[in-house]
């Protein structure tokens, strides 16, 4: 048998039990198939949201159904509304609590930039209190949009060094201010 | 709206009949606002409070002014009740939730916006901004941008050394040309100077130039 991966080759007559590939690239592979989304919606772009985890869109076709409330159990954080600077903290205590790896997506205009909310109360983008992964344009945003958002987050996730939490480079994206 | 008010003004000494475009409207002094209100209910079947808000007036005093809208459901009209506040710096009316439990978060969000304290309220706390917010949002001297401030953690603001930031309006507010097709009447501000505006009315326009 052999795969379709050319980084996952293996060919059971020649190389028995054994598979030959690189560590990222089965840790990858793992991880960019079964993130566990962090549903924090926080205004219209949720009711899309939820339409994404439906049957018609039907999110669970990339390994994403698994829709996790509690923090310490999702990887990848969909911050989906208008953050306002009142819930700002919140969110950013929920991220604090994920567990390492963890991605997220702003989706939408108002997690993205405040949208239309140019005002006293909401925060001008969710990037400002934590590192965004992909950022959805729209309001809201189709949940095509938001599929295509995950699509890119999974070749994200696949370049990405699968060891990225223990070095360096979390250090650097902590620290973004 | 004659008769009514002219049941009620031998009632209540000092209650003058309010400029109004819609609903009839009164103006009631701050002391005879419970009496009134009661007697609204109990009498005249005024039985839904639609809103509690307040004006600014910036210059003049009074200073405060709150505005009740009254329904009557049997009759079918509104009243607008409104008050003006005594004190300009540290602006208090009586509350009114003894007698419409409705107006509990009405007067929590008034109070919240204009810091107006209402006297006998049950549980006076910010609404919509957090409880240490230092400003009340729709004051006159308010600006519409905001204010800078700390994040209401202390704790986040300073791991993340973000701040609550005045977000000005760039050129805006963004209206729309009402008369023009709707591909060229996207809301736009009087000043675009900070945007690529002018490069996307190129591409509306069939394209940018080539040389």
């Amino acid at each position: 048998m052999k795969t379709q991966s050319s980084d996952i080759g293996y060919n059971s007559k020649v190389e028995g039990d054994v598979i030959v590939t690189k560590v990222d690239a089965v840790i990858n592979w793992v991880r960019k198939n079964s993130v566990w989304p962090m549903p924090m919606g926080l205004a219209c772009c949720a009711i899309e949201m939820m339409g994404v985890a439906a049957s018609r869109f039907d999110i669970s076709r990339f390994g994403m159904e698994v829709m996790r409330f509690s923090p310490r159990q999702s990887d990848c954080m969909i911050v989906a509304g208008t953050v306002t600077y009142k819930m700002a903290p919140v969110v950013r205590r929920i991220y604090d609590q994920m567990a390492d790896p963890k991605w997220v997506v702003a989706m939408g205009a108002c997690a993205s930039t405040g949208g239309m909310y140019r005002s006293y109360a909401t925060m001008q983008g969710v990037d400002r209190i934590i590192p965004v992964d992909v950022y959805v344009s729209g309001c809201p945003p189709r949940p095509e949009a938001l599929l295509d958002a995950m699509m890119k987050l999974q070749k994200k996730i696949e370049r990405e060094p699968s060891f990225k939490s223990l070095g360096k480079e979390t250090e650097e994206k902590r620290i973004w201010a | 709206m004659s008769d009514l008010f002219e049941t009620l003004q031998p009632r209540f000494e000092g209650l003058e009949p309010r400029e109004s475009s819609d609903h009839p409207a009164v103006q009631c002094p701050v002391s005879l606002i419970l009496p009134l209100v009661e007697c609204l209910r109990d009498e005249f079947h005024y039985e839904i409070l639609s809103d509690v808000t307040a004006i600014d007036w910036e210059e003049r005093s009074p200073r405060f002014s709150v505005v009740y809208h009254f329904y009557s459901v049997q009759d079918c009209r509104y009243l607008r009740v409104v008050t003006d506040c005594p004190d300009d710096e540290n602006p208090a009316v009586p509350s009114i939730v003894a007698l419409y439990p409705g107006a509990n978060w009405h007067e929590r969000e008034t109070f919240d916006m204009f810091g107006i304290r209402f006297e006998g309220h049950p549980d006076l706390r910010r609404i919509l901004m957090w409880d240490e917010y230092p400003y009340y949002p729709l004051r006159k001297e308010f600006p519409l941008a905001g204010i800078e401030t700390d994040l209401p953690d202390a704790e986040i603001g300073e791991e993340t050394r973000a701040k609550v930031l005045a977000a000005p309006m760039m050129g805006g507010p963004f209206v729309a040309d009402t008369g023009s097709p709707m591909s060229k009447s996207e809301p736009r501000a009087k000043d675009q100077s900070w945007t690529e505006w002018k490069k996307k009315e190129a591409l509306e326009d069939g394209g940018p130039e080539k040389d």
